[in-house]
C-alpha cells in the first residue's frame, strides 16, 4: 500500500460508493438483496418451473428429443403405472429404514460423547464421526463393494471380501447392503445435529430427573427425547434426502440388481427420454417437500 | 474416582475402536481402488497358457460348420495376439518409429487443427498406453497433429445418444442404434471424404451402409465390427464349455444366480436372438424387427432370466471385477473385458454362441456443431488409418475396417481370426440398430415395438 489510510475509514473510491449507498438507502437495500433472490428465483424456481414443464413434452421416438408438443403421456406414466409406483415405495422405505438405523446408532454415540466422554476425548470423538466425511464417496461406495463380496469358488480371492473372510457370512449385493452402506454413509449427519442438541441439553436437567426417582429409561423418554426432537428432525432430513437421493451406492453394491428412484431417473435420462426423466423427477421433489412439511412441524429448522 | 478412571478408559477404548474403523476404512478404500481401476498389467501374462489353443483353432477356420464358427470368436486368439508384443518385441514386429504410423494427415485440415478433440467413446476405443503401455495411439496422433484428445467414456448407445445431444462434443464412436437417433436429431452431419484419405481404404462391407449413411452420403468414418459374445468361467463349466445362449436364459447351469447381464434395453434383441433360435413358431426373423407378440415373448423370457442373474453390468469395469473376483460366472461381454479380466488372472473364455450373436458395427462421426472440426476430421482420418486401426482392433479384439490395417497386425492371422473380410461370417451376427414402428426386417403387415417402448419395458422389467 503506497499511502496511509485514514483510521477506520476507506481509500476514496471505496468513500464515495459508501457516500452513495448512504444517500439511497433504497439502492443499498437492491444490491444487499439482488444476488440471493437471483438464486432463488432464476436458479432455483425457474429450474423447477422448467422441471414440469419439461415433463409436459412429448418425446420423438425417431430422434429421442423432446420436441415441443405437450402431453400428459409422461405424467401418467410416471405417477400410475405399478412397476415404477413400486420403485417409489421401496426407495421410500430404503430411505425410512437408513434413517431410523442412523437413529439408532445416533442417540447413544452422540450421548456418549456429549454427556459421558471427558472434555478431551469429545473433540477426539468428534472429530472420529466426521473423519469418514473426508474420503471420496465413490471410495466408500466400492469399499462397502469390496468388503461384501461373497466368497466364490471360482475366483481369483476365494475368500470373498472383509465380511465373508473374517466373519465368514456376508449379506451379499442386496437390499441388506443398499441399507448398511447408506446407513454408513449418512451416519455422521444424524450425529452431528444431535450432539448439538444434547449440548444444549442442561445436565442439570438429568440429575434433576434422577432426583425425582425416574430411571435412565424414563429420563430419556420423558427428558430427553421431547428436547432432542427438533434436533432428530434435523438430521432425518439429511439421511433421508440423501439415502431417497442416491443412485450410485446402491448401483455399486447390488451389482446393479435393485434399482432405486435416483437409478430410475438416471437410466430415464439416458434412455435418452429427458420428459419422462423430468415427470419421475417430481417424485422426490414431492416426497421431500412433504417431509420437509412435516419436520417443520416438528420444530426441525430451529436446530440447523 | 474409580467411575471417572473407568470412564476416561471407556472413551480411550471407543476412540481407539473408531480409529481402528477408520484405518479399516483406509485400507478398504485401497482394495477397492485395485478393484475399481481398469487392469494395468501386461496382457502378456495370460498369453504364453494359450498361445497353442489358436493355432488349432485357426486352422480349421472354416465357415460352413457351426462347431467351427464359435472358435474364431473365441478367446484364445487375442490373447495369443498379445504374445507376440511381449515377447518378440524386439526382434519380430518392431514398435513403430515416427515414419511407421502409415498415415498422412490431409495437408488442408491439418493447417485447421484446433489443439484439441473432445470425444466420446466406447472403453477400449482411445487408448493411450496408460492400460498397457504397448496400446497407445493417442499419444502418436498428438504428436502429428498437435490435437490434444479428451475423451468421455459412454458406457452404453442410449447414454452417447444423450452426450452428443448436449452439444459439448466433437465427435463420437456411434454403433448402429446410436447412428439412426443421431442422423435424424440432427446431431451429426455427413462427411466430406476428400478430406479422409484413409476412407479408400475401407473394407467395402462396412461402406455405405443403411446405419451409417443417408442416400448414398456417408455419415462418418467406419471404425471396426465385432460380436457379443458369451463369457463363461472354464473353472465353474469344467465339464463342458457352454455354447448356446441358453446358459443365460434356462436354469441348472453352474451359473445359475451368477449370470451377468448388459444392463441397457438394447439387451431385449439377445433375448430375441435366442427366440429367434429356439422357439421359430414365433417367427422372429431380426431380432430387432419385433411385433407385440414376439416383444412380450422377449420380455417374458428376460423376465424369467432375473432369478438366474447377478449382476447387471452398465460399466465394464464392473464386470470385469466381478469376472476376476468369481462372483459372475457367465455371461454377455465384449472381447476387451475378456482380454483385461484374463491379463488379471481370471480363469474365463467366451464364445460366439451356436444361435449367433447380437454384435456391432461401429462409426466414428462428427457433431454437426463440432468446435473443433478439423482436429475431428484428423481423428477420423487416424482412427481409420492402417497402423491404429490395426491397434485399436488388436485392443478391443475386433474387426479392423481398414484392410490394409490386416498386414500390421502383431498376429498376422488377426484378420482371419476375425473374419474382416468374410461377410459370410457376419451373417449371424445382428448389429445394434434402433428399432423403429416401420419393421426393420420389412415386414408391412404388421408395426413394430420402437425403440422408444424398448426402453420402457426394460426401465419396468428392471424396476
Amino acid at each position: 500500500m503506497s499511502e496511509r489510510t485514514p483510521v477506520g475509514g476507506h481509500s476514496a473510491p471505496l468513500r464515495g460508493v459508501n457516500r452513495l449507498f448512504r444517500r439511497h438507502r433504497r439502492l443499498g437495500l437492491a444490491a444487499l438483496l439482488t444476488p440471493p433472490v437471483f438464486w432463488l428465483v432464476v436458479i432455483y424456481i425457474a429450474s423447477l418451473g422448467l422441471l414440469i414443464g419439461a415433463a409436459m413434452f412429448r418425446l420423438d421416438p425417431r430422434s429421442h428429443k423432446p420436441t415441443t408438443e405437450l402431453t400428459t403421456e409422461n405424467l401418467r406414466t410416471a405417477f400410475t403405472d405399478w412397476d415404477f409406483v413400486n420403485v417409489v415405495v421401496r426407495s421410500v422405505f430404503v430411505a425410512a429404514t437408513v434413517t431410523v438405523l442412523c437413529l439408532v446408532i445416533a442417540l447413544p454415540m452422540a450421548f456418549y460423547i456429549s454427556k459421558i466422554a471427558k472434555p478431551w476425548a469429545r473433540r477426539g470423538l468428534i472429530v472420529a464421526v466426521l473423519m469418514p466425511l473426508w474420503a471420496g464417496y465413490l471410495v466408500k461406495g466400492y469399499a462397502w463393494k469390496a468388503m461384501l463380496r461373497p466368497a466364490s469358488k471360482f475366483g481369483i480371492d476365494k475368500d470373498g471380501g472383509f465380511l465373508a473372510s473374517v466373519f465368514g457370512w456376508t449379506p451379499g449385493f442386496g437390499m441388506v447392503a443398499v441399507i448398511l452402506a447408506l446407513t454408513y454413509l449418512w451416519l455422521p449427519y444424524m450425529v452431528l445435529p444431535i450432539y448439538a442438541g444434547l449440548d444444549r441439553l442442561p445436565p442439570s436437567l438429568l440429575d434433576a430427573s434422577g432426583d425425582l426417582g425416574a430411571r435412565p429409561l424414563r429420563t430419556f423418554r420423558s427428558v430427553i427425547v421431547p428436547m432432542l426432537v427438533p434436533s432428530i428432525a434435523a438430521g432425518s432430513i439429511f439421511t433421508f434426502s440423501l439415502s431417497l437421493g442416491d443412485y450410485i451406492v446402491p448401483k455399486v453394491v447390488t451389482e446393479g440388481k435393485i434399482r432405486l428412484l435416483g437409478n430410475l431417473i438416471e437410466s430415464t435420462l439416458l434412455a435418452p427420454n429427458q420428459p419422462l426423466a423430468a415427470a419421475f423427477t417430481l417424485w422426490p421433489l414431492m416426497i421431500i417437500i412433504t417431509y420437509l412439511i412435516g419436520m417443520k412441524r416438528l420444530g426441525a429448522f430451529e436446530s440447523l | 474416582m474409580t467411575t471417572s478412571s473407568k470412564r476416561a478408559r471407556w472413551g480411550v477404548a471407543l476412540l481407539s475402536s473408531l480409529a481402528l474403523v477408520a484405518a479399516a476404512c483406509g485400507s478398504d478404500a485401497k482394495s477397492a481402488a485395485t478393484t475399481a481401476v481398469p487392469a494395468t498389467a501386461a496382457p502378456t501374462t495370460a498369453a504364453p497358457a494359450d498361445t497353442q489353443a489358436p493355432a488349432d483353432t485357426q486352422a480349421p477356420a472354416g465357415t460352413e460348420a457351426p462347431a467351427e464358427t464359435e472358435a474364431p470368436a473365441g478367446t484364445e486368439a487375442p490373447a495369443a495376439t498379445d504374445a507376440p508384443a511381449g515377447t518378440d518385441a524386439p526382434a519380430g514386429t518392431e514398435v513403430p518409429g515416427a515414419t511407421d504410423y502409415h498415415w498422412t494427415p490431409d495437408a488442408g485440415v491439418l493447417a485447421g487443427a484446433e489443439g484439441q478433440v473432445n470425444l466420446i467413446a466406447w472403453a477400449g476405443y482411445v487408448e493411450d498406453g496408460s492400460n498397457d503401455a504397448a496400446y497407445d495411439w493417442v499419444t502418436p496422433f498428438q504428436d502429428l497433429t498437435g490435437c490434444k484428445v479428451n475423451t468421455k467414456l459412454g458406457n452404453t448407445s442410449d447414454e452417447m445418444v444423450q452426450l452428443m445431444q448436449s452439444g459439448e462434443y466433437d465427435g463420437v464412436s456411434a454403433s448402429g442404434d446410436a447412428t439412426n437417433r443421431l442422423i435424424v436429431g440432427g446431431d451429426v452431419v455427413a462427411i466430406d471424404t476428400a478430406k479422409l484419405p484413409s476412407y479408400a481404404d475401407v473394407f467395402d462391407g462396412l461402406k455405405l451402409k443403411p446405419w451409417n449413411s443417408v442416400d448414398g452420403k456417408p455419415f462418418g468414418m467406419p471404425h471396426g465390427r465385432g460380436a457379443n459374445l458369451l463369457v463363461y468361467n472354464t473353472e465353474a463349466f469344467a465339464e463342458s464349455a457352454p455354447d448356446s445362449w441358453g446358459v443365460l436364459f434356462t436354469s441348472g447351469n453352474p451359473s445359475d444366480g451368477a449370470v451377468s447381464v448388459y444392463d441397457s434395453p438394447i439387451y431385449i434383441a439377445d433375448a430375441a436372438l435366442y427366440l429367434m433360435a429356439t422357439q421359430p413358431d414365433l417367427g422372429i426373423t431380426n431380432p430387432y424387427a419385433l411385433d407385440q407378440a414376439q416383444f412380450d415373448a422377449a420380455i417374458a423370457l428376460l423376465d424369467q432370466q432375473k432369478a438366474l442373474v447377478g449382476q447387471y453390468w452398465g460399466v465394464y469395469t464392473d464386470q470385469q471385477a466381478a469376472l476376476e473376483g468369481g462372483t459372475v460366472l457367465a455371461g454377455t461381454t465384449w472381447q476387451v473385458i475378456v482380454n483385461l479380466a484374463k491379463a488379471n488372472g481370471a480363469t474365463i473364455d467366451a464364445v460366439k454362441p451356436v444361435e449367433g450373436a447380437t454384435g456391432w458395427s461401429d462409426t466414428w462421426m462428427i457433431a454437426a456443431k463440432a468446435a473443433n472440426p478439423n482436429c475431428m476430421y484428423l481423428w477420423m482420418d487416424w482412427i481409420a488409418s492402417p497402423w491404429a486401426n490395426a491397434m485399436v482392433a488388436e485392443w478391443f479384439g475386433e474387426a479392423p475396417a481398414n484392410s490394409k490395417s490386416c498386414g500390421l497386425t502383431s498376429d498376422p492371422e488377426h484378420c482371419a481370426t476375425y473374419h474382416a473380410d468374410d461377410e459370410a461370417f457376419w451373417t449371424d451376427v445382428w448389429y445394434w440398430q434402433t428399432a423403429t414402428e416401420e419393421c426393420v426386417d420389412g415386414r408391412t403387415d404388421t408395426k413394430c415395438v420402437p425403440y422408444t417402448e424398448w426402453v420402457n419395458a426394460w426401465n419396468k422389467l428392471r424396476a
